[in-house]
C-alpha cells in the first residue's frame, strides 16, 4: 500500500466518522428534550392541585408526573400548542396561565379595560367640571369686583387730608 | 342615560364579582344533597352515569395515584366492592383526579383494584362535587341523596359497611 492510498483511506476514514457523528447528534436532540425544553411548556401550566404555582417551579409528585408527560410528548415530536390542548382536554381551561380567548374568558381581557377607560372618563370629566367651576368662581368675582361701585370719600378724611395739605403749604 | 349606563356596568361588574365570590366560599357538596349528576368513561371505556343507577346504592371515591393516603384505603375500598358485587345494587366508582394515565393504571394494578375507574376529564366530576382534595369519598343512597361524605381516607373495611350496610337494611 502506497503512502498516498494510506493516506486517502485515512481521509476517507475521518469523512465517514464525520458523517455518521453529525445526523446522529441531530437524532439525539429531537429525542431527548432538555430541562429547558420540558420547563418552556410547563411554565405555561398550572397543575390545579397546587394553586398559584406553575408546573415548572412545583416541587409535588402530581407536577413531577406532569413534566414527564410534556417530555414525552416532545420527544414524539408535538408541538407546544398540541401538548397545552391535550392539558386542557384532560384537566381543564384552567391549567392554563392565560385563558383562552373564549366565552365567559373574555372579561378578563375585557373588564380590567373597561375599568381602567371608565376611570379615566370619569376622571377627565371631573376635571373638566373642576376648571369650569374655578374659571365661573373667578369670572364671577372680577365681575362683581367691576360692577363695586367707588366709594364716595369720606368727609372726615378728606377734611384732614386738606388741613395737611395746608399746614405743609404754609 | 349616561349615568344610567355607568351605574348599569357598575351592578353587572359587582354582580359577576359577587357570583364569583359566593362560588369560591362555597363547601363541597353536602349531606342530604341530591348528588350531581356525571358521566364516567373507566379506563377500559365502558361509560356509566350516575343518574342510571338510581335504585342502587353508590360509592363514589376520588383518588389520584399521587396521593399518598389514598393508598391505604384502596385495599379496604376494593374489599367491600368485593364483598357487595353479589348483591348487584352497590356500585362503586372511583374518580382519578388530576392525574396521569399510566401512573394510575400502575397504582390500580398494585392495589389489584377491579371496581370501574376513570379519569376526571377537565375536572368536570370533582368540580360538580366541589371537592376539597383527594381522598374524598361520597356515599349515595337509592334516591341519589349524598347520605355521607367522607374527607379522607377510610380506616377500615368495617368503616365502609357502617355507611353502607343501613341503607340495605342489613
Amino acid at each position: 500500500m502506497t503512502n498516498y492510498t494510506k493516506r486517502y483511506l485515512w481521509l476517507l476514514t475521518s469523512i465517514l466518522i464525520l458523517a455518521a457523528l453529525i445526523p446522529g447528534s441531530a437524532m439525539a436532540q429531537g429525542s431527548y428534550p432538555t430541562d429547558d425544553d420540558v420547563n418552556a411548556v410547563a411554565k405555561q401550566l398550572y397543575c390545579p392541585v397546587c394553586e398559584n404555582i406553575p408546573l415548572d417551579a412545583c416541587g409535588t409528585t402530581a407536577c413531577e408526573q406532569w413534566r414527564g408527560i410534556i417530555r414525552d410528548r416532545l420527544s414524539e415530536g408535538w408541538t407546544e400548542d398540541q401538548i397545552k390542548t391535550y392539558f386542557v382536554d384532560q384537566y381543564g381551561d384552567r391549567v392554563l396561565a392565560e385563558p383562552p380567548r373564549s366565552g365567559f374568558n373574555w372579561l378578563v381581557y375585557i373588564v380590567p379595560l373597561l375599568i381602567f377607560v371608565g376611570g379615566l372618563v370619569l376622571l377627565i370629566g371631573a376635571f373638566q367640571r373642576w376648571r369650569k367651576a374655578e374659571s365661573e368662581v373667578s369670572s364671577g368675582k372680577n365681575a362683581k369686583q367691576a360692577a363695586k361701585p367707588k366709594k364716595a370719600p369720606d368727609e372726615y378724611i378728606s377734611r384732614v387730608e386738606e388741613e395737611l395739605n395746608k399746614r405743609s403749604k404754609g | 342615560m349616561k349615568k344610567l349606563l355607568i351605574w348599569g356596568g357598575l351592578v353587572l361588574l359587582l354582580m359577576i364579582l359577587g357570583v364569583g365570590l359566593i362560588q369560591s366560599q362555597q363547601g363541597q357538596v353536602g349531606r342530604g344533597e341530591i348528588a350531581p349528576d356525571f358521566e364516567l368513561i373507566s379506563f377500559s371505556g365502558e361509560t356509566y352515569q350516575l343518574s342510571d343507577y338510581r335504585g342502587s346504592v353508590i360509592v363514589v371515591n376520588f383518588w389520584a395515584s399521587w396521593c399518598q393516603s389514598c393508598k391505604p384505603e384502596a385495599l379496604d375500598l376494593e374489599a367491600a366492592y368485593k364483598f357487595y358485587q353479589p348483591r348487584g345494587d352497590v356500585l362503586f366508582l372511583g374518580v382519578d383526579y388530576v392525574d396521569t394515565e399510566p401512573e394510575a393504571l400502575a397504582y390500580l394494578e398494585e392495589f389489584q383494584v377491579t371496581y370501574p375507574n376513570g379519569p376526571d376529564l377537565r375536572t368536570k366530576i370533582s368540580q360538580a362535587f366541589r371537592i376539597t382534595g383527594v381522598p374524598e369519598t361520597y356515599i349515595i343512597d337509592q334516591d341519589g341523596v349524598i347520605v355521607h361524605v367522607r374527607i379522607g381516607p377510610f380506616m377500615s373495611l368495617e368503616e365502609i359497611k357502617s355507611y353502607i350496610d343501613p341503607l340495605l337494611d342489613l
